[in-house]
């Protein structure tokens, strides 16, 4: 008799204790930490950590973070996140970061029904496809057809460009789509494109294409890509002795850019979700607190990922009892989160509405230049 | 004038990717005249000849005389390992359990190669020993890589006629690949003259990875696919088995590469490297040069 008191004791004794330690939630991270972009997926991967430890010293839960490296590969990617989802049991994850993966992934996302909030894929794809929306997906960024306007605007109204060329890779939705908008707002602002030439992902010979601008002379050169590629890109256009004036997007904002450029990139242009000149107490702090702890200063990705784990974790604190659907409601009424990157509303779509600024490459770092509001 | 030059310019650019693909094409001819065997790593064995050099000359400063004989070792060492541990055993097996086996070797090296502790599957930027300086022909300009490239090239090129047409090895090599019983009952010895062909074709490879950083300074563990495709499409073109066949086959890739692109659209460029495969498959199964069996 003693001893099935001493069990009951000890049972409620038990009982309490986790009654005060936080109940755990699973949120899972989808980034690429290896292959072709993986400075993109190390600053994400800081942003999120960041993140999770401002949470932990006053959220509701305890969190238990999982984190899948997608090598920037779409098949790599799908069989993170179906990981996540069905083993992990996550309630929601962050990622995945470029257009390419994250376009496969929100199909799982929207198909299981859990939330997923990408910090970097700009492509309209990833949150609608064919006129449909995909309930549970949601980004903390601007998307391509507001960029490639920008870019192009940009490159008509500050730089004074008649005539440009645009170099982009045919099998990525990210760069395919970017240089469709771009030669449309360019020619309607009466510019003229005159060349207008794609490659191949695996390709790292452009010689015909380098041989080709430099017979047409164009003003400036638009190269929607990765950084590794428009690094590469760069640097066979001016040892071919092209001069015109380099801009690109999003994609460049790495500290390998010029490693691999070289002197090639500097004085080149692209548009981007931040500066790190920004002057906002949100943005200080974490930069001050980013660069104390990995001696850098965060590029874009950095800033969004932290943004996008942030609405994350506030929101599920905000709901009563966090599940995939709850959130996924919460998500969708999103209003002026004051985040990193500036302030986000969720649209009809999902897709944050925001303001992108305009950089220069520079032998330090990328410089501020503009800003350009929605 | 203007537009003379600039065709001209664009053969250039073709001869200096020709020039590569030619290289890596020769490695692949060789294997299959001496074994029949398509070695699918061969593309493989390119980008790890890549990866060395960039060891040699990124954390050990090594001069370039230096950084070609170390790569050309460490290529033909990887090949002759790949042979006695991945092909001899089936030596005796239907080709096609070859050819499974060697789809099978290219994987691996791929991705044993590519885990974190190795070469890490990341694009890493290849430092290139010397500046890129502009020779100005008036009609066309000409950097100094691309001369490297072409006269890197023709040397080895010379080297392995010499060898082929004119040693002990050579003649034992092409005896070989007429028939290997023949030839074994004529004292030569098979099993080391084939591993003699693997080592010579994958050196050969391990140049072409050197001087294809040179050119294109970004290195990762699947780079050698593509080139590899492109290369094993060349010696069928010239006839595969024949080593001026690999070369001219190399050559006629490149500069068709380069003017698709240059001419009519670069986004057709692949579709027309494969057509061209397809009509010389359908027209002349043994390629240009393949009417008689003289392989090596």
């Amino acid at each position: 008799m003693k001893k099935i008191w001493l069990i009951v004791i000890s049972l409620c004794l038990a009982a309490a204790g986790a009654a005060q330690a936080k109940e755990a939630v699973r949120i899972g991270l989808i980034c690429p930490l290896t292959g072709d972009v993986k400075t993109f997926g190390e600053s994400s991967k800081n942003g999120f950590s960041l993140a999770l430890e401002d949470y932990g010293k006053t959220g509701k839960y305890a969190i238990n973070p999982i984190i899948a490296d997608d090598r920037n590969d779409p098949t790599e990617g799908a069989n993170s996140a179906l990981k996540l989802i069905t083993q992990d049991r996550v309630i929601a994850f962050v990622g995945p970061l470029t257009s390419k993966v994250a376009i496969p992934v929100s199909e799982i996302a929207a198909k299981y029904r859990v939330p997923m909030i990408t910090e970097g894929a700009t492509s309209p794809k990833v949150t609608v496809y064919d006129g449909k929306r995909k309930l549970s997906v949601f980004r903390a960024c601007f998307i391509d057809p507001f960029q490639g306007r920008v870019a192009a605007s940009f490159a008509l109204s500050d730089l004074g460009a008649k005539t440009a060329g645009i170099l982009y890779d045919v099998g990525n939705d990210y760069s395919r789509g970017l240089a469709e908008v771009f030669k449309s707002t360019f020619e309607q602002g009466k510019g003229t494109i005159i060349a207008y030439e794609s490659y191949q992902k695996d390709d790292v010979d452009f010689s015909a294409l380098t041989t080709k601008l430099r017979a047409k002379k164009p003003d400036l050169i638009f190269i929607p890509d990765y950084y590794n590629k428009a690094g590469l890109i760069a640097r066979q256009l001016r040892e071919k002795g092209v001069s015109a004036i380099l801009i690109g997007t999003d994609g460049w904002d790495s500290p390998e850019l010029p490693k691999i450029a070289g002197n090639a990139i500097i004085g080149g242009y692209f548009t981007n979700h931040y500066s790190p000149e920004r002057k906002d107490r949100v943005a200080q702090k974490f930069i001050d607190r980013y660069r104390a702890l990995h001696g850098a200063v965060p590029d874009a990705l950095a800033a969004l990922t932290f943004d996008a784990t942030m609405i994350l974790l506030e929101t599920i604190d905000r709901v009563g009892k966090p599940g995939t659907e709850s959130i996924t409601q919460a998500l969708s009424g999103l209003k002026n989160f004051h985040g990193v990157t500036g302030t986000i509303s969720f649209d009809k779509n999902g897709d944050a509405v925001k303001s992108a600024v305009i950089l220069r490459v520079e032998k330090d770092g990328p410089r501020y230049v503009t800003t350009v509001n929605p | 004038m203007e537009l003379l030059g600039y065709i001209l310019q664009q053969l250039v650019n073709g001869l200096q990717l020709g020039a590569v693909y030619a290289l890596i094409a020769l490695g692949y001819t060789m294997v299959y005249g001496v074994l029949r065997l398509i070695n699918f790593a061969h593309g493989d064995i390119f980008m790890f000849g890549s990866f060395v050099a960039y060891y040699l000359i990124a954390k050990w400063q090594m001069p370039l005389p230096l950084v070609f004989m170390i790569t050309m070792a460490a290529t033909a060492l990887l090949g002759l390992a790949v042979e006695k541990v991945a092909y001899k055993p089936l030596r005796a097996a239907p080709r096609i359990s070859l050819l499974i086996t060697a789809v099978g070797v290219s994987l691996f090296l791929e991705y044993f190669l590519s885990l974190n502790a190795i070469f890490t599957p990341n694009y890493i930027a290849f430092p290139r020993p010397f500046e890129v300086v502009d020779y100005d022909l008036s009609l066309v300009a000409i950097t100094n890589i691309q001369l490297i490239i072409f006269s890197v090239t023709t040397a080895s090129l010379l080297l392995l006629y010499l060898l082929v047409y004119k040693t002990k090895h050579g003649r034992a090599m092409r005896a070989v690949s007429h028939d290997h019983e023949t030839a074994a009952l004529m004292g030569i010895n098979v099993d080391a003259t084939i591993s003699f062909t693997f080592m010579i074709g994958t050196a050969l490879a391990g140049i072409g990875g050197i001087l294809y950083a040179f050119a294109y300074p970004q290195i990762n563990v699947f780079m050698g696919i593509m080139p590899g495709i492109k290369s094993f499409i060349a010696a069928v073109l010239g006839g595969i088995g024949l080593v001026h066949g690999a070369v001219l086959g190399g050559i006629v890739i490149g500069v068709s590469e380069v003017c698709v692109s240059a001419f009519l659209s670069s986004t057709l460029r692949d579709a027309v490297i494969f057509v061209i495969l397809l009509l010389v498959l359908l027209l002349r199964p043994s390629g240009f040069f393949g009417k008689r069996r003289e392989k090596v």
